[in-house]
């Protein structure tokens, strides 16, 4: 921390510069002032409509009605409760979040090992890795809808081609609806997760490295004893969050099947988005949307208790 | 690892590993540009080849016909600028006194950017809803933009913390020793240095705004204010049936500007621009 910022207040210059660390604790008028274009919206428009979501989650908000709303209670959440299909869709988010990101993480983390290796090529491939993280998802999903298309796509003609049958209606079939969308969300955020692995890599020392090869350590070895430990803070971090934002994810699936067949990849988001705004249930959707989050703070909450307790162990 | 030697057929299976990369991240990708160039006739096939052998650019045409996409790029342009304009400004001087003065300040922004990280879209959707609506700025690109500001301002802030950690706070002891007073110091010595970062967080705040789906669906109702994402479902067609050729011409199109954005960043992105925000 430097003085110098408090130092330097304007209209104080008389003031003698307090040392290091003796700053005072109160509000810093120059530092509010600062501040205040950015904690004006993000009150205003993230944490209030935050609280005010919750708050509907114990009314009866409905869209287009005449009678005044009531609060209910916990009525909403009552109804939830016995709700099977939504339910349903929490476990298809579930299963959906962890089958994104468990082959996500360990396929970025083979990629970011090989992009860390001077092949060539290199500066191409990291390029190209980019490619899926600048689409806009709607696009990603029209893309894969091409490719899982069950006469025009790729994916059959080359299925026929190698013999291997006479090809499927990947994105209607029952079976294998959730696990096509669960590799186009692969697809998807891979980079995203290479990248932040490479910037841990790029972290880790190269003379650990190469003290290890010298004392005869295989690349396992020297993966587990050097290169892991220094990494796991950034793939703890980056699972967490991945695990959130596909919990939470919409777009994607909205496009390549909306929610069906059958309600078979019905994430909670489109179930929620769907009561909210194709039946107007806000209240309903509202509670919907605090059992996420509540099962999403559990994730941060545990991410959080890890993170504590690395920093004491070190 | 570079100094390490890799043995020959460890190296070939590195090669092939990053070809079985490649070729999974970027055939869906070159099938999206075969279908758009493919004429009617070869998209009806039921044995699709990879290259058009009859390329042609009536899908485009028709896709224009089709949709409003001129119309509704703009709307997309409209609100992705603004945002990411009105982001920044208003993200640059709070992660500058985040990181400057620590403390409880800092506890807090890191804390809601965390948080913020873990908002389901619905529940702050509704609300925003009947604000917005009671506000009358349903429909309108401005109640978009007002959302798009907030919802990028998590990752704004990581991002800029991050370059502002950079930033040797040397400097500006040395500018203050000179007799600078805040506000010069911080125009005439941070700003400068912070450039570069406040450009690559209002290029990364653009294509997050430019690429933004969910808000757009909720918010915008008449084709005429939808911005590009809506309107590309529209090809999609009410019972999924789509227009492949049209479809295809327009996904492609609304791509462009985000692969030229990260073109340009792509230097910063693999050269660890993250490392910032991801190690906190």
């Amino acid at each position: 921390m430097s003085s110098v910022t408090t130092a330097s207040r304007p209209g104080r210059a008389g003031t003698p510069r307090a040392a290091p660390g003796t700053r005072p604790r109160g509000p810093d008028l120059g530092a509010w002032f600062l501040v205040l274009p950015a904690l004006l919206p993000i009150l205003v428009l993230s944490v209030g409509p935050l609280l005010y979501g919750i708050a509907l989650a114990f009314t009866d908000a409905q869209s287009g009605r005449t009678q005044a709303t009531r609060w209910v209670g916990t009525l909403n959440f009552q109804d939830l409760l016995h709700d099977t299909l939504f339910w349903e869709s929490f476990r298809i988010g579930v299963v959906w979040a962890v089958g994104v990101t468990v082959p996500q993480f360990l396929l970025a983390l083979g990629l970011a090992l090989l992009l860390d290796q001077k092949l060539r090529f290199r500066r191409l491939a990291r390029a190209l890795a980019i490619v899926p993280w600048a689409m806009p998802e709607v696009v990603v999903g029209i893309m894969w809808r091409l490719v899982y298309n069950p006469d025009a796509g790729i994916l059959n003609e080359t299925l026929r081609n190698l013999g291997l049958g006479e090809g499927h209606d990947w994105l209607s079939g029952l079976a294998t609806a959730l696990p096509a969308v669960i590799v186009v969300g692969v697809w998807a955020g891979m980079p995203q997760t290479t990248v932040a692995l490479l910037a841990g890599l790029q972290n880790t020392p190269r003379e650990l490295h190469e003290a290890a090869a010298l004392d005869g350590a295989g690349a396992w070895r020297r993966f587990r004893a050097v290169t892991w430990p220094a990494l796991r803070p950034v793939a703890l971090a980056i699972t967490a969050l991945n695990l959130i934002w596909n919990f939470n994810s919409f777009a994607l699936v909205y496009v390549l099947t909306n929610g069906g067949p059958g309600g078979r990849t019905r994430l909670p988001m489109l179930f929620a988005y769907e009561e909210a705004f194709r039946y107007g249930q806000f209240g309903y959707a509202a509670a919907m949307g605090c059992v996420m989050v509540a099962a999403v703070s559990v994730l941060i909450a545990l991410s959080l208790v890890r993170r504590l307790k690395g920093d004491q162990d070190r | 690892m570079s100094a390490l030697r890799t043995s020959g057929p460890a190296r070939a299976g590195q090669y092939l590993a990053l070809l079985a990369y490649l070729v999974f991240l970027a055939f869906p990708f070159l099938w999206l540009l075969s279908t758009a160039f493919k004429p009617a006739p070869e998209l009806a096939s039921l044995h699709p080849t990879w290259i058009p052998e009859n390329p042609t650019l009536d899908n485009f045409r028709q896709a224009f016909d089709e949709q409003p996409l001129l119309r509704a790029a703009a709307n997309s342009l409209l609100a992705a600028v603004s945002a990411a304009v009105i982001a920044v400004a208003v993200a640059t001087p709070l992660a500058y006194v985040t990181v400057r003065h620590r403390g409880r300040l800092a506890g807090a922004a890191t804390g809601w950017v965390v948080i913020s990280q873990a908002f389901p879209f619905v529940l702050v959707i509704i609300p925003l809803f009947l604000v917005l609506k009671n506000l009358h700025l349903i429909n309108s690109v401005a109640g978009l933009v007002l959302v798009y500001v907030v919802w990028s301002l998590p990752f704004a802030l990581w991002m800029l913390m991050g370059y502002a950690r950079a930033v040797p706070a040397e400097l500006e002891e040395a500018a203050a020793v000179d007799g600078a007073g805040r506000i010069r110091t911080l125009v005439s010595v941070t700003a400068p240095l912070l450039a570069p970062g406040i450009v690559a967080t209002a290029l990364f705040a653009f294509v997050t705004a430019w690429n933004e789906f969910f808000f757009a669906l909720v918010l915008l109702k008449t084709p005429e204010k939808q911005t590009l994402p809506v309107v590309l479902t529209h090809f999609l067609g009410a019972e999924g049936v789509a227009d492949l050729g049209p479809l295809a011409a327009a996904a492609f199109l609304a791509t462009l500007p985000s692969l030229l954005v990260f073109g340009l960043l792509q230097r910063r992105i693999t050269g660890g621009t993250l490392t910032g925000a991801v190690k906190s």
